[in-house]
């Protein structure tokens, strides 16, 4: 919402605050201002002249020299304008002065600085402007000249400012407006704040009434069929209409409003679309069928063309006004062309009505046509503008003379909301805040915005354009928005104290990713949705499960539709990038949710799993990324073996070189070397390796229990076995048969060597373990170790391994 | 006798003054000390001494022997301490080398951000909870007192999964799903993803990062909540760091506020960082407004709350000054090592 400072001033008329204060203060009081615009300040010294005489150049064709009267002087002035002439009152920029921009409309930060010199030999004293120069364009000062000096009236005042003279002397601000302040989507909203803020009187404009005569009803009969959709409407008639441009005052406000003088009909709807936030139209009445609005929902598939020509395709949720054949506009959203006003207008009708602002929001999302009346109309506005802003515009009609306003006004209508009551309890008010201040002084503040108080009945009674003052906690806000938010003491919450912490799935991720952080692997952020495609790029087969994933039904573009349902596709893309970046050794990992449908549709929220997912290229192999794994189970306290089964081959994984990996039998990670093709597919020349983590299967395992076991007192015994192992025997399974056969005494295994090569017979390899055995009560002896070497080697020669002679 | 015993002392004095080395120390200890030492052969003339000589002679030679072995020593820990030091000399290495170093990985910079805010806000007792990202509509808009067709519904751009359940677009729902727990005093902080369907872009992001506050305990007020922040913006951005609380408008909260900070770059004199203005805002806040308490089932009567939520996101890219949201989610080895 954008509003001039001079629109504001005048219904505040104490209200003399310099830009910067008002911004500060507005801001403060609750009306945010993003930033302000000053329209003259690359503006200096520009007054209104008049030519006295002109001469022709004595060195030049193109050039002329005036004499230009500034009032108090007579300066000498060349210049090339083709439009000049004797008599003529035009803006002059004094030598010293600046302009915003040049005559071709480019604009020039700090402006152009004007001096005194001469041209082709003779003195100029300053510049004749032209719009663009001072900083606007003919869109909005239709009166300035095309291509030359802006010629002013006859009766403009010689001497005085031209940027006051042309309404550039004006701050224009721009408010930011939350959604529950519709009031304040209006000068009148936004001037009623600033009253209130300043402690200044709020000079709302008189309006005068239309009066009861029912002339009007000779002219136009409107029927509402949809109430709901339509709460109120109201309509006017214009007669004997003289379409001309409207006044410079009017033009230099809605000029400052950024919106464009059309003509005075056009313009007065504009200004008080503006002034009072109701949206307004007018419709020519010889295009109106049977003197007669209808206002009704659309037909399914009925066709429409609006105003700006396109053609619209409507349903039945949509609200129209008819005439008596045919729909006319498109309701708080666009008119119709058929309707249209133009310029050979004799008699008019001007609508102000309010629509269901849901329903004006759903239809203009709808046909994909959003204006500035459908903005206003979708926040909810209120109905008792309605006939304040159509009374407006016809005073307006009158005191511009653009025609003869019909005495009476059509006024279809449901039950106005008045002022609603909401309970009045300084106590509690005080209390919410944290302040301690007297009833008398909170009545002040509400005073201020029209918010009445009835201290008899405890009430305050909000007025109908406060649709957003419900409760007792709106009228604290007000309250402490006039106190001043600064003002209020800054203290700690005095309750019961309560243990600060992490929850327990939160402490077990520190741990894990304190874990990752010594093991070098740097955090990565990726998205939680991906495109469909990501299942065949990782070569899951068409019936794999994880394809069964949920839908984003308006996702930004196909490539983030689907929630992910495996972690690999961000963190290999991320390695890709890192690839592409030419970056040598990248170790990353990521925690993150996937998202596993319990049902397709969904019908309840899904089992979202924390993921711990590795990834790394150029820096370790799969033995690594293993050695990774077991820091982090270590680091979690999980204490349970671990086994790594190499059987169920996933696709995106090396066949030969993948595990998941089991705590007794639950499945809680899983890791593998990057399948080449898929690897390739995503821009790693490399190996690349991948581990996963699924956290809420890892978390039963997980202990932050810590118990000292007591240092070894006696003497650990050292076996160390070399042995001849067939080949497709795992390492896996050797070590199952020395911790099951091993007893109490075998206090750890170490494999320290193993070969396969010339001097081993083929299909076989050469393995070697260190065996260390102890007790913690008593020096071993030799046939306690005797036996249970005996054991182990009666399990290993079921493998078919032999101890190397 | 004795003179032969004077002058072998005096001899090994002297070789032992003129060793220079541990080796040629031993050498000498052999020669006048060992078992076949010049000591040991001198003794066997003791028998040609008479009874009252021998134990004046054998003073003599403990006498000698120690002088030698005390002389051996000394020179042998000076010899040592030389030769130490020679080794010293030669070991010195040039010390503006680089050093070697761990390779610990790195935080995302979101989580160095979000560990700093759970280190101060467990500080004030607060506990670090969950709720889920793939959200009911009720939990994220209409228990926040967001009805169908409020417009802040709409402006808020959300991604549906189905009429019913949705990407939530704030961490704000776990607000209503601790308060349904019905644990009362709650002081807790929800970090969190949400989603909003931003195009990508310099500073927007469909998926980004809340840390949303809530407490509730009888008689909170907005002074509270005020202290409460000041705390907490100062913690974060140094004692220095002035708040400015600004009226605002959110459903779920009444009053409601924006927080600014004093530009922790340059003070609050205005710089490129905070745009000239000074002030930068980090936070929205406000009261839990009463319906909201009501339809979790807490009697505002009795109980109130404050409630803020902060952007990870801007935090993030406030405190390290990094100009581009996109690269939070690029994951480039060389910007995350930064961190």
């Amino acid at each position: 919402m954008v509003a001039s400072y001079k629109w504001i001033q005048s219904y505040v008329p104490g209200l003399d605050a310099d830009a910067e204060t008002f911004r500060n203060a507005m801001t403060l009081s609750g009306s945010k201002v993003e930033g302000f615009e000053k329209l003259d300040a690359d503006l200096d010294k520009i007054v209104i002249g008049q030519i006295k005489k002109i001469e022709k150049h004595p060195d030049a064709d193109k050039l002329v020299v005036c004499q230009v009267d500034i009032g108090d002087e007579v300066v000498q002035i060349v210049t090339g304008a083709t439009n000049v002439f004797e008599g003529a009152k035009l803006p002059v920029v004094l030598a010293g002065g600046r302009v915003a921009g040049s005559h071709d409309g480019t604009m020039v930060e700090g402006g152009i600085k004007i001096k005194k010199g001469k041209l082709r030999g003779v003195e100029s004293d300053g510049m004749m402007c032209s719009i663009e120069e001072l900083g606007s364009t003919r869109d909005y000062y239709p009166a300035a000249a095309e291509d030359g000096i802006y010629i002013l009236p006859e009766n403009a005042p010689i001497g005085e400012s031209a940027i006051t003279y042309l309404g550039r002397d004006d701050v224009v601000f721009e408010f930011e407006i939350t959604s529950n302040r519709v009031d304040c989507y209006s000068v009148l909203g936004i001037a009623r704040e600033a009253a209130a803020t300043f402690g200044k009187e709020f000079c709302m404009p008189q309006v005068k009434e239309a009066g009861d005569s029912r002339d009007v009803d000779q002219y136009i009969k409107v029927t509402v069929k949809d109430e709901e959709l339509c709460p109120r409407f109201t309509a006017r008639v214009v007669k004997n209409v003289k379409i001309a441009p409207s006044p410079a005052w009017m033009q230099h406000r809605l000029a400052s409003h950024g919106i464009r003088p059309i003509n005075n009909i056009v313009d007065i709807t504009n200004y008080v679309m503006e002034e009072f936030g109701q949206p307004m139209h007018a419709y020519d009445m010889d295009t109106i069928a049977g003197n007669e609005i209808v206002v009704r929902r659309a037909q399914e598939g009925e066709t429409f063309v609006t105003l700006d020509g396109q053609e619209r395709k409507l349903d039945e949720t949509m609200l129209m006004i008819c005439d008596g054949e045919k729909p006319i506009g498109l309701a708080g959203i666009m008119g119709g062309e058929n309707s249209m006003i133009t310029d050979d207008v004799h008699t008019m009708l001007f609508e102000a009505a309010c629509f269901n602002g849901t329903n004006v929001r759903l239809s203009s999302k709808k046909v994909g046509l959003r204006t500035d009346a459908s903005s206003k109309f979708e926040k909810g506005l209120d109905p008792n503008l309605a006939i304040e802003a159509i009374n407006r515009a016809c005073e307006l009609v009158e005191e511009l003379g653009c025609g003869e306003v019909v005495d009476g006004v059509v006024d279809v209508h449901t039950p106005l909301p008045g002022g609603h009551e909401i309970p009045f309890d300084p106590d509690g008010i005080n209390g919410l805040l944290g302040i301690d201040i007297s009833e008398e002084e909170m009545i002040e503040y509400l005073h201020r915005v029209e918010l009445e108080v009835d201290r008899e009945r405890r009430l305050v009674i909000a007025p109908s354009w406060r649709q957003d003052m419900l409760r007792e906690a709106d009228v604290a806000e007000e309250v402490a928005r006039f106190y001043g938010y600064d003002k209020i003491p800054m203290t700690l919450p005095s309750g019961e104290a309560t243990a600060g912490k992490l929850s327990y799935p939160r402490s077990v991720e520190r741990l894990v990713r304190e874990a990752a952080e010594i093991a070098g692997f740097s955090e990565a952020m990726t998205y939680s949705f991906e495109s469909p495609k990501v299942f065949d790029r990782l070569l899951l087969p068409a019936d794999s499960p994880l394809r069964e994933a949920i839908t984003i039904a308006n996702p930004l573009g196909e490539d983030y539709s689907i929630m992910r349902t495996i972690s690999l596709n961000g963190m290999l893309t991320s390695l890709g990038t890192n690839y592409s970046h030419r970056n040598k050794a990248v170790r990353l990992f990521e925690a993150a949710n996937i998202y596993i449908p319990k049902a397709l549709p969904l019908t309840e929220l899904p089992d979202e799993r924390m993921q711990i997912t590795f990834g790394m290229y150029g820096c370790g192999d799969f033995f690594n990324m293993k050695g990774v794994l077991e820091d982090v189970f270590t680091r979690c306290g999980v204490k349970n073996r671990r086994t790594y089964d190499p059987t169920e081959k996933k696709p995106f994984f090396h066949p030969g070189r993948q595990a998941d990996v089991f705590v007794g039998d639950q499945k809680v990670a899983y890791l593998g070397e990057v399948h080449p093709l898929v690897a390739q597919d995503y821009g790693i020349k490399t190996r690349a390796y991948i581990a996963v983590i699924d956290l809420p299967a890892l978390m039963p395992f997980v202990t932050f229990d810590k118990k000292y076991a007591g240092l070894a007192k006696f003497p650990a015994v050292n076996r160390d076995l070399s042995m001849v192992v067939p080949k497709e025997v795992s390492a896996g399974q050797i070590e199952t048969v020395f911790l099951q056969r091993g007893g109490k005494i075998l206090e750890s295994i170490e494999l320290f060597d193993i070969y396969e090569g010339e001097q081993i017979e083929a299909g076989f390899k050469s393995m070697a373990y260190k065996l260390v055995f102890r007790a913690p009560d008593r020096t071993l002896e030799e046939n306690d170790i005797t036996a249970a070497l005996k054991k182990i080697m009666n399990g290993l020669e079921g493998l078919g391994i032999e101890l190397r002679s | 006798m004795k003179e032969k015993l004077k002058e072998l002392r005096e001899r090994a004095i002297a070789q032992i003054e003129a060793a220079q080395d541990p080796e040629k120390l031993n050498e000498i200890r052999v020669a006048f000390l060992g078992k076949k030492g010049e000591l040991k052969n001198i003794m066997k003339g003791m028998k040609d001494l008479s009874p009252e000589e021998r134990p004046q002679f054998g003073q003599m030679v403990n006498d000698a022997r120690e002088a030698i072995e005390k002389r051996i020593e000394e020179v042998g820990r000076a010899a040592e301490k030389r030769l130490m030091e020679k080794r010293l000399a030669a070991e010195t290495i040039d010390v503006t080398l680089p050093g070697k170093r761990t390779q610990a990985g790195h935080l995302h910079p979101n989580s160095i951000a979000l560990r700093e805010l759970e280190k101060i806000f467990i500080g004030m007792g607060y506990e670090v909870v969950d709720g889920p990202e793939i959200e009911y509509d009720y939990y994220n808009f209409e228990a926040l007192n967001i009805p169908d067709n409020h417009p802040a519904k709409d402006e808020q751009d959300t991604f549906y999964i189905n009429d019913k359940i949705l990407l939530r677009t704030q961490t704000s729902s776990v607000q209503i799903r601790m308060m349904e727990q019905g644990h009362l005093p709650i002081r807790m902080i929800a970090p969190g993803r949400v989603f909003r369907s931003d195009e990508v872009d310099a500073t927007h992001s469909p998926s980004f990062h809340q840390v949303e506050g809530l407490v509730i305990d009888k008689g909170l007020t907005l002074a509270d909540l005020k202290g409460t922040l000041d705390t907490f913006a100062k913690e974060l951005f140094g004692e220095e760091t002035k708040v400015k609380f600004r009226p605002h408008h959110f459903p779920f909260t009444e009053p409601s506020a924006e927080m600014d900070v004093s530009c922790f770059k340059c003070g609050g004199k205005g710089c490129r960082f905070c745009k000239g203005e000074g002030w930068i805002e980090i936070l929205g806040c406000g009261m839990v407004h009463p319906h909201v308490l009501e339809m979790a089932g807490i009697d505002p009567k009795e109980y109130s709350g404050f409630a803020f939520g902060i952007g990870l996101e801007r935090i993030a890219l406030l405190k390290y000054e990094i100009d581009d949201m996109r690269l939070l989610y690029e994951n480039d080895i060389r910007f995350l090592k930064q961190f």
